[in-house]
């Protein structure tokens, strides 16, 4: 167990200095999730147009790995279409509970993210963004449990 | 109580002797050696307890009150022998008002629905205080729902003290019953519960003391507490999960109703009637965890052996060294500082979550608790999502400390 995998550089870089920080308002649909265990909370407002993110924000406060997750998934998806969307939180998914799944070559610097399938208890810090995103794009108001 | 580093009771304490009762302790995590510092969550068992529950396995295992077949009597010796020990150990009057549970939290449940049930109504008070562990939370919100009683709160400060006058503030001629920590989990603040009774008992209110976290590190005396209900657990003093204890007083309990029905609490069932047993077993409904209970006396052997005053000085000398140490990491801060605490420091680092910590920690071979510590309103009074908690007990040592330090500097190079 090497920690260097899991607190990789970039997921430092994106602890440290959040891309996307913030609120937005209007917003065309958003989702709190909440990771009770730990006390992650965070806020994700997206704005629409046809069916492609043309802006995301998230807000909150959480463990490095939630923080870092947030931050890289909302740059990753920003611009996205929700098919496309939809792939990738696919392949982040089987990434993070699947110990030995390859790493696709589109997943960039997401990949950074595989580190936290070495630490079991740590996979739900890291998926909490990508549900919450998720339960915003299916519009549900309801807050989103990783538990 | 004696928080003093140079405490004579600890003189003489060979912590490192301590140590090696404890065979868990030897292994390795990571790679590394073990510093096991969560022992407020559950502490670990020494050799001697797992023997003891090894031998009853092996040897002695039978249902316990029932048969008159040799295996049967010894299952009930080993099992009331226990609860002898139990009753000697918190000197209770009698083992009539010894009441083996699953654990703390089924006793403050058996309290709350046979007692509060019986005795509550709409408009009376519940009274708790601000840092409750859940599990003197929530049973108390279920009767409320139940009956209509209201739950109040005593407030506490910001060392994570409840004050007398905070708790009087809250106590009224409504107050019906009185639900408080002996210690703390989450801060570590030993309550002053001797005069919570005290000032309880004037207003006529009932008392239970949550005592999960304060029997395996100070002797506890419920007469001269002079309170009503006190309920710990096993595995929090050396003993098996699975296994705890009501200490009611007999008046009470002889006048609550069963909770639990089924084997072992009646003398005589028909259809239209059933006459129940004599106390305790009214109240232990089925077969108990009889090996968990012989564990438990195992345990409490154990810490007789040991002497729980020089456990109490030691954990206390263990406090003063960690709490100073850590005092001195830059950008850490102590949670809960109550004057008088139990061997239990919460803390945060500024920079790193305390899930990140946890994790830290744990690679380098130290297990502290991370997150709210089933008490969640104590983390939103400090506006915290978690703290880490370092917890001591009897096998705990200074290399400890040391080792704890040496990973928090490790933490600290990882997010800098």
């Amino acid at each position: 167990m090497d920690l260097k995998d899991l607190y990789r550089e970039v997921i430092l870089d994106h602890n440290r200095s959040p891309r996307l920080f913030g609120r937005l308002d209007p917003a065309d649909t958003s989702a709190d999730g909440h990771n009770p265990l730990c006390g992650d909370r965070l806020h994700l407002s997206v704005r629409l147009a046809n069916d492609r993110i043309v802006d995301i924000r998230f807000e909150g406060k959480g463990c490095a790995i939630s923080v870092a997750s947030a931050s890289m998934m909302c740059e990753a998806v920003k611009g996205q279409d929700r098919a496309a969307v939809k792939h990738l939180f696919d392949e982040i998914h089987n990434v993070l509970t699947h110990h030995d799944a390859p790493i696709p070559d589109d997943l960039g610097k997401l990949a950074a993210l595989a580190g936290v399938r070495d630490f079991p208890v740590r996979v739900k810090c890291a998926s909490l963004a990508w549900h919450t995103l998720n339960a915003a794009l299916a519009r549900s108001a309801e807050p989103v449990k990783t538990e | 109580m004696n928080a003093s580093p140079r405490s004579d009771a600890a003189a003489g304490y060979d912590a490192d002797r301590v140590w090696r009762d404890f065979p868990i302790l030897r292994r390795e995590v990571h790679g590394r050696p073990l510093v096991f510092l969560d022992s407020a969550a559950s502490s670990q068992r020494p050799a001697s307890v797992v023997a003891a529950v090894d031998r009853y396995e092996t040897y002695h295992h039978a249902n316990v009150h029932r048969g008159v077949h040799l295996l049967s009597q010894e299952a009930t010796e080993l099992f009331e022998k226990a609860r002898e020990r139990v009753r000697g150990f918190v000197n209770a009057a009698s083992t009539r008002e010894v009441v083996f549970t699953r654990g703390t939290t089924e006793s403050i449940n058996l309290v709350a629905q046979s007692w509060g049930r019986t005795n509550l109504k709409a408009g009376d008070e519940i009274l708790l205080t601000a840092l409750e562990h859940h599990a003197n939370i929530v049973p108390w919100q279920l009767l409320a729902q139940q009956t209509g009683a209201v739950i109040r709160v005593a407030a506490m400060d910001r060392r994570g003290v409840v004050s007398l006058e905070a708790f009087s503030a809250q106590l009224s001629d409504r107050t019906k019953l009185v639900a408080c920590a002996h210690v703390s989990n989450a801060l570590g603040t030993v309550l002053p519960v001797r005069e919570i009774v005290t000032l309880a008992h004037a207003r006529g209110a009932v008392v239970l003391i949550d005592g999960a976290q304060c029997v395996p590190h100070q002797r506890v005396d419920v007469q001269a507490l002079g309170c009503d209900f006190y309920a710990f657990s096993a595995h929090k003093m050396y003993g098996p999960t699975g296994t705890g204890v009501l200490i009611g007083r007999e008046r009470l309990l002889e006048a609550m109703p069963p909770w639990q029905g089924g084997g072992d609490m009646i003398l005589t069932v028909s259809f239209e009637k059933t006459t129940y047993n004599v106390l305790p077993y009214k109240f232990e409904a089925g077969t108990p965890n009889i090996s968990g209970v012989v564990g438990l006396g195992a345990a409490i052997e154990y810490i007789e052996m040991l002497g729980i005053d020089r456990i109490h000085a030691h954990e206390q000398r263990l406090l003063a060294t960690a709490t100073a140490r850590l005092q001195r990491v830059p950008g850490l801060t102590i949670v809960g500082t109550a004057p008088e605490k139990a061997a239990v420091i919460s803390f945060t680092l500024d920079g790193v979550h305390p899930h990140d910590l946890g994790t830290i920690l744990d690679a380098e071979g130290v297990a502290v608790r991370t997150g709210h510590h089933c008490a969640m309103p104590v983390m939103e009074f400090f506006d915290i999502p978690a703290t880490a908690r370092a917890s001591f007990a009897c096998y705990s040592r200074d290399a400890d400390i040391d080792a704890l330090v040496a990973a928090l500097g490790k933490a600290r190079e990882v997010f800098d």
